[in-house]
């Protein structure tokens, strides 16, 4: 026990003397959660638009006013002639053009429809969707209100709850996502690192030298990343309800205990990876491409896993980050039990042990 | 301990696949005894080596490391040897009191004992001085006795030597030979594989591996009497030349 003692203590010191990496390692879940919460919002607010108003009428000119009035648009200027349209396009100075055909109001009155055509820059196609949408809702709304002048024998509306996330804060989503991305890049990459160093170094071969067990080095090197990562999950789970409003819905300590226990799954692929890597380069190439990518791409935070095509769904399987975005997306927005994460937990516990019995079994034949 | 033989190897061999790195070799080192182990690059001396420090595991064969056998009680050997690699063996984020502590922690030794351990050698050295510096900043030669010295903390039966003047000054290779004396004076078995042949003429007993054989053993003086020359380096370069073997 000692010896482990004294093993621990090292490990610290090499952490200690390399403060940069403990500093990114520590800012960097921070800086995430809130670049990820103030920078990174599909919302779009104060858009510049543009104005081709052939009809000058009534209905045309209380449109134009209510686009006005509404905080997601300002309207630049009028334009006089379609000529004009191209020319503000490419200036860049606006991101949509709404143009309202003559005889606006005398059209919906006689012929009972109507068309207002959006022209939307679409280089960035996210935003113009959504100003689209923006502007197609505050049309809809205007309909909706003259017709309610009149008299029409029916009208179907939809009536729309969002549960859980009533309105609609991206942040929900990637909270869960940043946190299995940190955990990932902290436990596994730093383990398999500081790892392949000692073998690189050749301090490894003194060490199994001594009469150290090997699995206490292992576990050994694992507790300075484990903490550090308890203090990430802290630091990110106060951030997120403090400052980004996501509430945690269900039992801290369940969600607690399952981010430790992926905190364990990544420290023991860690240890894989450090058992096949040679060199600190290839142990880094391996965490980023063969778990960060994965973590980012498969798991459901970035794109939603139901929209892949079969393959990469059954793919995305085998990425644990994708189970525990399950769990925790469950546990803290939708305020679940146990009872009803309890298959999941079991996967990633599974997991869990696999690669962790595999990697030990790998590090202590490598020592023959 | 029981005999006064420190090691002994009898017919140990180590295979990769169809290559013999280590080729049947039998000899033994007596206790107290420094014992030079030479070899071109890729004659397998680094391997037998290793194999003695439990590093690698022999193909087949038979061998007692400090009175132990090398298959059954590796445990026991490990807490008896002392190992001193090629590649510089101490933490160069640490300093120099930081690695004392982590290797004299490894091998059990109580926090008196480290303590006491660490004065005496940072007055010994004459690094008093040097106590909190990063080792990353200390000359090779500094490092390769610190590196010594940590091997030797534990007062080790047999402490195994790979190549360690490597890259070093003359001088202070002349200071680490001091050292490894001064080791064997006090009984510990000094096992030390060299490409110096001066160093060669420091050993009690040498033996020159060719090829994965060792083709002589014997003290300097029988081995230059033996082959009719007048030092060391003709000794090794007419063996050498035998070698069919390409450098690995």
């Amino acid at each position: 026990m000692k010896q482990f003692l004294f093993f621990v203590q090292k490990e610290f010191f090499h952490l200690w003397r390399d403060k940069r990496t403990v500093w990114i390692l520590f800012g960097m879940p921070v800086t995430q959660i809130l670049i990820f919460g103030f920078a990174l919002t599909n919302e779009v607010k104060n858009a510049r638009i543009v104005v081709l108003d052939n009809a000058q009428d009534g209905a045309s000119r209380a449109i134009i006013h209510e686009l006005s009035a509404s905080r997601y648009f300002d309207i630049l200027r009028n334009l006089r002639s379609p000529d004009e349209l191209e020319r503000t396009f490419q200036e860049g100075k606006i991101k949509m053009a709404v143009v309202l055909p003559a005889g606006l109001e005398n059209t919906m009155l006689h012929e009972r429809t109507a068309t207002i055509q959006l022209i939307a820059d679409a280089t960035d196609p996210n935003v113009a969707q959504t100003l689209a949408n923006y502007a197609t809702a505050i049309i809809m709304d205007y309909q909706q209100r003259q017709l309610g002048e009149q008299t029409v024998p029916y009208t179907i509306n939809t009536e729309m709850r969002m549960l859980y996330n009533p309105q609609l804060k991206e942040s929900y989503n990637f909270v869960p996502g940043v946190m299995a991305m940190v955990l990932m890049l902290v436990c596994a990459m730093m383990t398999s690192i500081s790892i392949v160093r000692e073998k690189e170094m050749g301090t490894m071969e003194v060490i199994l030298v001594s009469p150290i067990v090997p699995i206490r080095v292992v576990i050994a090197k694992m507790v300075p990343y484990f903490l550090l990562s308890a203090l990430n999950i802290a630091s990110i789970l106060l951030l997120s309800v403090f400052v980004l409003d996501v509430p945690i819905r269900g039992t801290l300590l369940l969600l607690v205990a399952e981010c430790l226990l992926f905190t364990i799954t990544a420290l023991a692929l860690g240890l894989l990876i450090s058992s096949v890597a040679e060199s600190q380069q290839v142990a880094m190439l391996i965490s980023l491409m063969g778990l960060f990518l994965p973590t980012i791409m498969l798991s459901g935070f970035m794109f939603p896993v139901e929209n892949m095509p079969v393959p990469l769904q059954i793919i995305s399987n085998l990425v644990p980050a994708k189970w525990f975005y399950y769990i925790v997306k469950n546990v803290m927005i939708k305020g679940l039990t146990l009872e009803y994460v309890w298959k999941e937990t079991l996967v990633l516990v599974g997991m869990t042990t696999f690669f962790m019995t595999v990697s030990i079994l790998k590090f202590k034949t490598r020592l023959e | 301990m029981t005999g006064e033989l420190a090691i002994s190897v009898q017919e140990l061999t180590k295979r990769f696949g169809d290559f013999t790195a280590v080729d049947a070799v039998t000899f033994s080192v007596s206790r107290g005894e420094i014992f030079g182990f030479l070899g071109a690059n890729g004659a397998g001396k680094t391997t037998a080596m290793r194999m003695l420090c439990g590093l690698s595991f022999p193909t087949s064969g038979q061998a007692q490391v400090a009175g132990f056998d090398l298959f059954t009680e590796s445990e026991k050997i490990k807490k008896n040897i002392g190992y001193m690699s090629q590649k510089f063996s101490l933490y160069e984020d640490l300093t120099i009191v930081e690695n004392i502590r982590f290797y004299g922690g490894i091998y059990g030794l109580t926090d008196e004992e480290i303590r006491s351990k660490t004065e005496f050698m940072l007055h010994h050295l004459h690094l008093e001085d040097q106590a909190k510096t990063l080792t990353r900043s200390l000359p090779l030669g500094w490092k390769q006795k610190i590196s010594f010295s940590v091997a030797m903390l534990h007062r080790p039966q047999i402490v195994f030597l790979d190549e360690p003047t490597g890259g070093v000054d003359p001088v202070t290779r002349r200071e680490f030979w001091t050292m490894i004396y001064q080791a064997a004076h006090e009984g510990t078995t000094v096992f030390v594989t060299t490409h110096y042949m001066d160093e060669a003429e420091y050993c009690d007993r040498l033996s020159i591996m060719v090829d994965g054989r060792i083709e002589a053993l014997d003290s300097p003086q029988e081995l230059k009497k033996q082959f009719g020359v007048a030092n060391m380096e003709e000794v090794f370069v007419k063996l050498a030349r035998k070698a069919k073997r390409t450098e690995a």
